[in-house]
C-alpha cells in the first residue's frame, strides 16, 4: 500500500528532473513546502524530511483529458473518488471527466457536485459537459454557466456531435469562452451496427465492422466546420489512417484541430479480436496494423497532441457476455503510463520529451489551462517515474472499481513511483 | 510386456481351426444356414480360415460376415482415444439363420457381449455360437464358447497374443507377461 | 486416434488430420444409418443439451436425430422458452443447464463467438451449431462429406459459394475446412455482400456468375435473405435472380457437369430454379443424410473421458 503524506515539507533528493517547458533536465533535489516547489537544488543542499528518488525522472504532473468516472449514474462501475485513486496510481495528478453520466454532465449544478465530490482529492477533476442538453443532439447547454463552474471544454462523448449544424453553433459559442468542443468521430450511418473494426479480422469472424472511413468522414467534417468557423476543435481518441492524415493536412492548412489518441490503439489491432475476449472491445475499435502505424507517426510528428486513456469502467456482467452483447470500452489510467514507458520510451520510439508533451502539457494547452511547470514558487504538481520498475498488470490490484483491461497480465517496465499535487502526495512507503 | 512361452504354433492353429471346423458341422448337422461372424480384428481372418475349411470338407461356400464391435463396447466413456470404427459388413441376412461368432481369444466376455448387441441390431439370428481359438478364464459376464481350440489358464496381469500371418506376418499364440 | 480439438467451435485452425478422421469416421455411420435398426449404443449415459437461440428447424433435427442414432439423452432449450426473455446472461443459461450434468451443449446463437465464451464458462463439449455470420462447422462437414463421395478427394476441387457470403456462417466454415483440405474455394455474389478483405481468407472472388459456372465443379449455394433488402444490400429478388440466380439454361450454356449444393431451405426461383435443385447434378438431398452421420461422428469422436480443462474466466 503506497503511503499517504500531507507533510508540511517534503525533499525529493537525487531525481532527474526534467521540465521541456523551462528546459530543465539535471539530476539534483527539489524541496517541497505548502504545496509549492521551494527550490531546485544543489543536490545535498536541503535538510528535512525526504524521499530517496534516485534513478526516478520527476516530469510536471500528468493529465489524462479523457475519462468516465461513471459517478452520477453508475456508481458500481467506478466513482468519482475510486476514478481518482485509479489516476493517482497511475501516476496522473489531474484528469477530466466525460458527461455521459446518468444524468448526463449538463447543467452548473453537476459539475459543481464533481468539483465538491473530487475536492481534497490529490487529483483535480475537470468536467467535460454534454455539448447538447441531455447528450440529445439538440439544445446547446449553459456553456458560460458551466465554465464559471468549472468546466473545460464540451462533448458528447460517447457519440458525435449530431449534425454539422449543430458543431457549427457549439464550436463557435464554446469559442467564447476559450474552450474546445471535443467529438467522438464517428459516422453513425457508416458504423451501424458494427461491434469492431472492419477488415480482414471482421470478414473472418463474420462480425458486424466499424469501417476506418466511419470515422475519417466524421472528422473531415469536423474539421472543416472548424476551419469555417476559425473555432477550435478537439478530436478524441484518434484511431484511424485516414483521421490522421486528415489532421495532418488541416493544421498544416492553420485549422485549430486538435487530436488525441489512446495507449491501446497503439499497441493492439483487431487481430487480438480473434479470442473473443470482451475486454479488446471499445468505440473506437482497435484497427489494422496499417492504422498503428500512422498514430504512432502522428505522434512523432505532432499530428497527435495528447494521449489520453478513455478510461471506460465497466462492471464484470457488462463484459462476461458475448461478444456482440458486450459494452464498449477498457480502464486505462493505471496502465496508460506503463504502456508508453515501455512500448515506446525504453524502445527509443519516442522520447521523454515527447511523453511529456503527449501526456501533461499539451492536454493542458487544448483546454486552454494554465501548465504546470517545474520552477521554483510554481505549484508542486508533479509525477515522479521509475523507468527501472519492471511489473505484470495484476486487474485485481487495481484501484479502479472495474477490472476490464486488455492488459492483464503483461509485463511492463516504468511506472509511477509516486505523485504530488497541492501538498498531497502519495508514495511508496 | 515380454514373451513368457509359446502356447501354440502355426501347426497347433491350424489343427485346432480344422478340429472347430469339424465340429462346427457335426453340431449342425452341416451348413444349411450357416453364418460364420468374425469379430474385428483377427477374429475375421480365423472366420475366414474356417469358411475355407468347410469349403473343402463340404465343397460348399458359407457366408462370411465382418463385425466392427467398436459402438457397442462398455468402457467407450473410460477410453481418451476413439477406436477407429472398422467396417461392419454382414452381406447376408442374418434372420432366422444360424450364426457361428468368431474370435481370437475369449477373456472378460464383454467383447462378445458387445457383439452379440450389435447382431441383434441386425436382425433375429435363430441361435448364435461362439467359437474361439483360446479361452484364457476370468470371465466377467456369464459366457461360454460352444467351440475352443485352447484352453489357456492364465493370470489377470499376464497377456494373450495371437498373431495371424494375414495380418501379424505368421501365426503364434503367446502368453506376455 | 483423437482428434487435436475439445470442443468444435469451428473449422478454422483445424488440421486437415482432425477433419480427415471426423469425414471417415462418418462413412461408417453413414453405414450404420443404413441398417435395420440404425441406432448404436455408443453414447449411453451421455446427455447432450441443444440450446437454440436462433430458430432453426433443420439443424436442430438433424443434431437431435444424430444424438439419438448414438443413444445419447437429450434435452432441448429454445429462445422462444427460455430465460433469455427474462433477461438471464447467456453464461448464467449454460451454467444452469451444465449444473444439471450435461456432458455436451449444442449450441446455435446469434453472436459470433458464443460458443468460444462458452466453452471458456463450462466443462461439458461444446459444439458449435452456428454462431451468428461466423462459422457453422457441422454443415461444412457434411458438404465436405458429400463433396468427397462425388470426387473421392478434395484436394484440387474447384468449391464455388454463391450468395450472401458475408452474412453466411456456412460460407465461411465452407472455405476454412475447403482450404485446409487443399481445395480451391471461390466466392461470388454481389458486391454488397462480399465482405472487406475477403482474398485474405484463401478465396477468389467472383463478381459474375458466369465466370464461376466457368470454373466450378462444385456450387454450394446460399440461401438469400429477403431481410437484406432493407439494408440496401440488393435491389429485389428479381434482380437477384436475374444476376445470381442458378437457372438450368445458365448450367447448360457452360456445357459442364457441376455438382449443386444448398445448405437449405430454398428459395426455388430466387437463388436456385427449382428444375436445378431436383435436378440431376443436386445433391442436395444427400447433404442432408450425411448431416446426420457427420453430426454423429462429431459427437463420438468428442464424446470420451477428456481432461477438464483450465477455466478462463475473467473474473478476478
Amino acid at each position: 500500500m503506497p503511503l499517504k503524506m500531507s507533510d508540511q515539507s517534503v525533499i525529493l533528493k537525487n531525481a532527474r528532473i526534467f521540465d521541456p517547458q523551462v528546459k530543465l533536465d539535471k539530476v539534483t533535489d527539489i524541496q517541497i513546502r505548502d504545496g509549492k516547489i521551494m527550490d531546485i537544488g544543489p543536490a545535498g543542499a536541503f535538510k528535512g524530511k525526504s524521499i530517496d528518488c534516485t534513478g526516478k525522472i520527476i516530469v510536471p504532473g500528468l493529465m489524462d483529458m479523457h475519462v468516465h468516472l461513471r459517478e452520477p449514474g453508475h456508481e458500481h462501475k467506478e466513482t468519482i473518488r475510486t476514478g481518482c485513486n485509479a489516476a493517482a496510481a497511475g501516476g496522473f495528478t489531474e484528469i477530466c471527466c466525460m458527461p455521459n453520466t446518468s444524468p448526463p454532465i449538463d447543467c452548473r449544478s453537476d459539475v459543481e457536485f464533481i468539483k465538491e465530490r473530487s475536492a481534497g482529492h490529490l487529483v483535480d477533476v475537470h468536467p467535460i459537459p454534454a455539448v447538447t442538453v441531455g447528450m440529445a443532439g439538440e439544445k446547446l447547454t449553459e456553456m458560460g454557466d458551466m465554465v464559471e463552474a468549472g468546466a473545460v471544454g464540451f462533448s458528447d462523448d460517447g457519440r458525435p456531435v449530431a449534425t454539422a449544424g449543430l458543431l457549427r453553433r457549439a464550436i463557435e459559442y464554446a469559442g467564447m469562452f476559450g474552450k474546445p468542443i471535443i467529438d467522438h468521430c464517428e459516422d453513425p450511418s457508416l458504423a451501424q451496427d458494427g461491434v469492431m473494426h472492419e477488415g480482414r479480422v471482421s470478414t473472418a469472424l463474420g462480425m458486424p465492422g466499424i469501417p476506418g472511413i466511419a470515422e475519417d468522414i466524421a472528422v473531415m467534417r469536423d474539421i472543416l466546420v472548424a476551419e469555417y468557423t476559425g473555432g477550435t476543435v478537439h478530436i478524441a481518441h484518434v484511431s484511424s489512417a485516414g483521421a490522421v492524415r486528415l489532421i495532418r493536412e488541416a493544421k498544416a492548412r492553420g485549422v485549430r484541430v486538435t487530436a488525441e489518441t489512446c495507449p491501446h490503439y497503439l499497441v493492439l489491432t483487431d487481430e487480438i479480436i480473434r479470442q473473443f475476449d470482451t475486454f479488446t472491445k471499445m468505440n473506437p475499435p482497435l484497427r489494422s496494423e496499417t492504422d498503428q502505424q500512422a498514430l504512432i507517426g502522428g505522434l512523432k510528428d505532432g499530428t497527435i497532441d495528447a494521449i489520453a486513456t478513455d478510461h471506460a469502467p465497466h462492471a464484470y456482467e457488462d463484459k462476461e457476455c458475448e461478444f456482440k452483447e458486450a459494452a464498449f470500452g477498457i480502464v486505462g489510467l493505471e496502465t496508460a503510463l506503463g504502456i508508453m514507458w515501455t512500448h515506446f520510451i525504453d524502445k527509443g520510439i519516442l522520447n521523454l520529451e515527447n511523453l511529456v508533451r503527449l501526456m501533461s502539457v499539451r492536454p493542458r494547452e487544448i483546454l486552454n489551462l494554465a501548465t504546470n511547470k517545474i520552477e521554483k514558487g510554481a505549484v508542486a504538481n508533479l509525477t515522479v517515474i521509475d523507468p527501472e520498475a519492471a511489473w505484470v498488470v495484476d486487474s485485481a490490484a487495481f484501484e479502479s472499481k472495474s477490472r476490464n483491461t486488455p492488459f492483464q497480465g503483461w509485463n511492463l517496465k516504468g511506472r509511477a513511483f509516486g505523485v504530488m499535487n497541492r501538498g498531497r502526495m502519495i508514495f511508496p512507503v | 510386456m515380454n514373451i513368457k512361452c509359446e502356447i501354440m504354433n502355426a501347426q497347433d492353429i491350424s489343427r485346432s481351426l480344422n478340429r472347430l471346423t469339424h465340429e462346427i458341422l457335426e453340431r449342425n448337422h452341416g451348413i444349411g444356414d450357416l453364418v460364420i461372424v468374425g469379430i474385428r480384428n483377427r477374429g475375421d481372418m480365423l472366420a475366414q480360415r474356417i469358411i475355407q475349411r468347410i469349403q473343402d470338407i463340404e465343397g460348399k461356400t458359407v457366408p462370411l460376415g465382418l463385425l466392427d464391435i467398436t459402438l457397442y463396447r462398455d468402457d467407450f466413456q473410460r477410453l481418451t482415444d476413439r477406436p477407429v470404427i472398422q467396417e461392419t459388413e454382414i452381406v447376408t441376412d442374418i434372420n432366422d439363420r444360424k450364426v457361428i461368432l468368431v474370435d481370437d481369444v475369449l477373456y472378460t466376455g464383454r467383447t462378445i457381449r458387445a457383439a452379440m448387441d450389435a447382431l441383434m441390431d441386425m436382425g433375429r439370428p435363430a441361435l448364435i455360437q461362439l467359437a474361439v481359438l483360446v479361452d484364457r478364464g476370468h470371465r466377467e459376464l456369464p459366457i461360454k464358447a460352444d467351440y475352443v481350440g485352447k484352453n489357456v489358464p492364465t493370470s489377470v496381469t499376464e497377456q494373450v497374443q495371437v498373431k495371424i500371418k494375414e495380418q501379424d506376418g505368421e501365426d503364434q499364440v503367446l502368453l506376455m507377461e | 486416434m483423437q482428434l487435436e480439438i475439445r470442443h468444435l467451435l469451428g473449422l478454422e485452425g483445424v488440421s486437415r488430420e482432425d477433419i480427415t478422421l471426423i469425414l471417415d469416421t462418418a462413412e461408417s455411420f453413414k453405414k450404420v444409418l443404413e441398417r435395420p435398426i440404425p441406432k448404436v449404443p455408443t453414447l449411453r449415459g451421455k446427455t447432450v443439451a441443444n440450446l437454440f437461440f436462433e430458430p432453426s428447424t433443420r439443424t436442430r433435427f438433424s443434431f437431435e436425430l444424430a444424438e439419438k442414432r448414438v443413444s445419447a439423452d437429450t434435452v432441448n432449450f429454445s429462445a422462444s422458452t427460455s430465460s433469455v426473455l427474462k433477461g438471464e446472461t447467456l453464461k448464467d443459461t449454460a451454467r444452469n443447464i451444465e449444473a444439471m450434468k450435461i456432458d455436451f451443449v449444442v449450441m446455435r446463437h446469434s453472436a459470433p463467438g458464443a460458443p468460444h465464451f462458452l466453452a471458456r464458462c463450462l466443462n461439458s463439449v461444446i459444439i458449435n451449431a452456428g454462431d451468428g455470420a461466423h462459422e457453422h462447422p457441422t454443415q461444412a462437414l457434411l458438404d465436405m462429406m458429400t463433396m468427397r463421395e462425388q470426387f473421392t478427394s478434395l484436394e484440387g476441387l474447384k468449391v464455388i459459394v454463391v450468395g450472401d457470403i458475408e452474412h453466411s456462417r456456412v460460407a465461411r466454415s465452407n472455405i476454412y475446412g475447403l482450404v485446409t483440405m487443399g481445395a480451391h474455394v471461390g466466392v461470388c455474389g454481389p458486391a454488397t455482400m462480399i465482405p472487406r478483405q475477403m482474398e485474405d481468407l484463401g478465396v477468389t472472388v467472383y463478381p459474375a456468375i458466369e465466370d464461376a459456372l466457368a470454373e466450378a465443379d462444385v456450387l454450394n449455394i446460399l440461401r438469400i435473405q429477403l431481410e437484406r433488402q432493407k439494408q440496401a444490400l440488393f435491389p429485389s429478388l428479381r434482380e437477384y435472380r436475374n444476376l445470381f440466380g442458378i437457372t438450368l439454361e445458365r448450367l447448360d450454356r457452360t456445357g459442364r457437369d457441376i455438382m449443386i449444393m444448398h445448405p437449405g431451405p430454398i428459395n426455388r426461383g430466387v437463388e436456385l430454379d427449382s428444375n436445378v435443385a431436383d435436378g440431376d447434378y443436386s445433391v442436395i438431398l444427400d447433404q442432408v443424410t450425411n448431416g446426420v452421420a457427420v453430426r454423429m461422428a462429431v459427437l463420438y469422436l468428442l464424446g470420451g473421458e477428456r481432461q477438464k480443462l483450465e477455466g478462463d474466466d475473467h473474473a478476478a
